[in-house]
């Protein structure tokens, strides 16, 4: 890698600025990263409270905290919340803006205005939600006809501010693609970029496909409500299930934009603690081009009990089973990746490995629900919603945690407190499986999910899992607590704290305002551990 | 060396050739996305289509089919102008891709013009989008068409006052460049909305 002894500039850190119209109207990466995760981890806490509001109410089989159509409303916005505004945009803007020029050897993005654009529409949509906040939605994140059409609630304005941030999405997935092609450093080739940048890539390509379906499909459900147009209405003409293919066409697809940046956050830490080369990397970077492809063809599985003909059922089961391979493929390489490795276990890699476990689980319970005959049984019972937590929060959020951590010293030139981490990272495990493991045996006993009360017989399961959430809630109030401690009072970050081998690792902490002081040239991948010193 | 680092912390700008190359690949990705948007209307289309050949082939006659050829032949004979502006202003010439811009912009114009007509007629005899199935694809896959003719208007007045300013030159001529792909796009899908919504019966 390049090395630059020779000062020119004097340094200035990004964050030097200060003022409230330096944040606002920046163009800078790094800046627009932080305004995105300040945004995202707000949202995160706040749909985090809904959800243990919701496991509250379930603590007991009666609905005796909140009514019913209180419960559904929670739903709603915990997962729209969840899904459209933090998990979607997540990694990728945060950690994708901050990361992407820094690893590739570039001053900045492509289009810095459009980025900082692209951020204005995401709090442009964001406020729109707000305001529907006014007479909140109750059909689920997933808006499903006929009820999305005739319920009272305001659906029209939290449709819109999805909407809204479907654009948000597109200009950075944009933005990021060509920046990936047109401003790689010299010698920066396909095959030597770090693996982030592959998951970024692989990410901004599903974004730029998908998002613009399900952005004229919540369109068409507005113009349902406010037009009187019938395409899902079957009175006119219309059939309710379309709204549903169209909606898993992105939504499925969109899962995969959830997990590819994390998986490319695992791809970064492992090597860096396991002090070895990255086992696979062409099959790691080339799997999620595959994973983005294979996306678009298994959306149906969604719908397996929506009246979907068998011949179509049968082929959709059959390619949701082909979307386990490039993901398998990933697991494999990341264990190889640790077998005989010297591990030093980091805060960063806890949540890592965390990870590699909890994702296995939560991608293998999705073949489950991928086979014809048990999705009939599983489908919309707590079984889904265990499978889609072991994923999303066993999976994305574990590498979003762990991204935090392992970039944290770079982003703000600052330390955190490693031993409180390491407790904080103990009570989220223990407290995520607490939760959500049996949730499993709910499902598979028949618990089906969106309920407010529950049978009696579920009783001991059901209050294990909301006292599990208490335990999660408190994990992660301590590590938020931690992080946001390292950030007042803790101590400076040097330049590169773990000894790691990509660009980023070797410009100051935290970077300075154009990056680097030179564009460098770059001469190996960043992967080399254990070789050379 | 030191004169050129100072010169280099107050901002990078880009080489020239790279940001040429990103704004056309950035464009072409965007225009791709656009496509995507229709692509749901299309394949509305083509679902209650092959479920209702019948009301499809009654209602479509409904439509002004001579309005709907005189707009195809203003956005096609638009497009050429902008064309022509794209390759004026790559030879330098200010004047006169200001004046095929502004052409085009009339064209643009036009075309409102007509559908303005065209929609108060369908309202006179109370056709409504929800008046039908086709009606609905009628007044969506136009209406979004229509939005994006507005949006390629406002992106065409800013090139014409830029181009009066004389921001562009034969040198630096990409926004005039991006901005017409966007506009032969806003052509492109209208010349599929009329065949499989004016004629094809
Ligand atoms: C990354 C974090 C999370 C994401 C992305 C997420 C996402 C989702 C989604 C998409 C749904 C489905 C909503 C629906 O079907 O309408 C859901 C439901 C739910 N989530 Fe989460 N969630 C997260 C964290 C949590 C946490 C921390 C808890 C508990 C402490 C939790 C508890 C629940 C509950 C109780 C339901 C409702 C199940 C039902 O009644 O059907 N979630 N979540
Ligand atoms: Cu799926």
């Amino acid at each position: 890698m390049a090395n630059h002894t020779i000062a020119h500039n004097v340094y200035v850190p990004f964050l030097e600025k200060k003022g409230i119209l330096s944040w606002i109207l920046t163009t800078d990466h790094k800046r627009i990263g932080i305004m995105y995760l300040i945004s995202i981890s707000f949202f995160f806490l706040v749909a985090g409270v809904f959800a243990l509001l919701m496991r509250y109410e379930l603590l007991t089989p009666a609905s005796d905290f909140v009514q019913p159509h209180t419960y559904n409303v929670l739903f709603t916005l915990h997962g729209s919340i969840m899904v459209f505004f933090f998990i979607v945009p997540g990694l990728a803007a945060s950690f994708g803006n901050f990361l992407i020029p820094l690893m590739i050897g570039a001053p900045d993005v492509a289009f810095p205005k459009l980025n900082l654009g692209s951020y204005w529409i995401y709090l442009l949509g964001a406020a729109i939600v707000l305001i529907a906040l006014a007479k909140p939605a109750d059909t689920g994140w997933t808006f499903y006809t006929p009820y999305s059409a005739t319920t009272d609630t305001d659906v029209v304005l939290i449709t819109l501010g999805v909407f809204v941030l479907g654009f948000s999405s597109i200009l950075t997935g944009l933005n990021f693609i060509v920046t990936i092609h047109k401003m790689r450093a010299p010698g920066m080739t396909w095959h030597r970029l770090p693996l982030f940048i592959w998951a970024s890539y692989a990410t901004a390509i599903l974004q730029l496909l998908a998002t613009p379906v399900v952005g004229i499909t919540l369109l068409l459900l507005i113009t349902e409500r406010t037009l009187g147009v019938g395409f899902f209405d079957p009175a006119k003409g219309g059939d309710p299930v379309l709204f549903q293919n169209f909606f898993w066409f992105y939504s499925h697809p969109a899962v995969y934009i959830m997990i590819i940046p994390a998986m490319g956050v695992i791809s970064e830490i492992i090597p860096v603690f396991a002090r070895k080369p990255i086992f696979g990397y062409k099959a790691i970077a080339y799997s999620s081009l595959g994973i983005a492809f294979i996306s678009f063809l298994v959306w149906a599985h969604h719908m397996f009990t929506s009246g979907i003909s068998d011949i179509a059922a049968t082929i959709f089961s059959f390619l949701t089973f082909l979307v386990a391979i490039p993901t398998a493929i990933k697991v494999f390489n990341w264990t190889a990746t640790l077998y005989k490795g010297s591990i030093h276990l980091h805060s960063a890699m806890l949540y890592a490995l965390a990870f590699i476990f909890l994702f296995t689980i939560g991608g293998l319970t999705g073949l489950f629900l991928g086979a014809l005959a048990a999705d009939i049984h599983l489908h919309d019972t707590y079984f889904v919603v265990a499978h889609m937590h072991y994923v999303m929060i066993g999976g994305t959020v574990m590498g979003f945690f762990g991204a935090l951590h392992f970039w944290y010293p770079k982003w703000f030139g600052r330390m955190f407190n490693e031993t409180v981490a390491k407790i904080a990272w103990l009570f989220i495990f223990i407290g995520f499986n607490v939760t959500f493991f049996p949730q499993f045996f709910l499902g598979v006993q028949g618990m089906p999910r969106r309920y407010a009360t529950y049978p009696p017989q579920f009783e001991s399961l059901m209050s294990l899992s909301t006292y599990g959430s208490w335990i999660l809630g408190f994990g992660i109030f301590i590590m938020t607590l931690n992080l946001i401690a390292g950030l007042i009072n803790g101590e400076k970050a040097p330049q590169n704290p773990y000894g790691s081998l990509s660009l980023e690792w070797q410009v100051p902490s935290p970077p300075p305002l154009e990056n680097f002081e030179e564009i460098p040239h770059v001469t190996d991948w960043s992967y080399g551990y254990g070789k050379k010193k | 060396m030191g004169d050129a680092s100072t010169e280099h912390s107050h901002g990078h700008h880009m080489d020239p050739a790279v940001e040429y190359s990103s704004s056309k690949l950035g464009m072409w990705l965007f225009l791709g996305t656009e496509i995507l948007l229709f692509g749901g209307l299309f394949a509305a289309y083509a679902i209650f289509r092959a479920k209702y050949p019948e009301m499809f082939f009654e209602q479509h006659v409904e439509l002004n089919k001579k309005m709907g050829a005189v707009n195809t032949c203003i956005l096609i004979f638009s497009s050429l102008t902008m064309a022509m502006g794209v390759s004026a202003i790559q030879r330098g010439k200010q004047k006169v891709t200001a004046i095929l811009i502004l052409i085009t912009i009339l064209c643009g114009l036009g075309f409102g013009v007509v559908k303005y007509f065209e929609y108060s007629a369908k309202f006179h005899h109370h056709i409504y989008p929800d008046t039908s199935i086709f009606f609905s694809l009628y007044f969506l896959m136009t209406g979004l068409h229509m939005l994006h003719v507005f949006i390629g208007l406002t992106i065409l007045s800013v090139l014409f006052v830029l181009t009066l300013k004389g921001k562009f030159t034969a040198k630096y001529s990409t926004p005039v460049e991006v901005g017409g792909l966007y506009w032969h796009l806003v052509d492109l899908i209208w010349i599929y909305l009329f065949p499989l919504l004016y004629l094809i019966g």
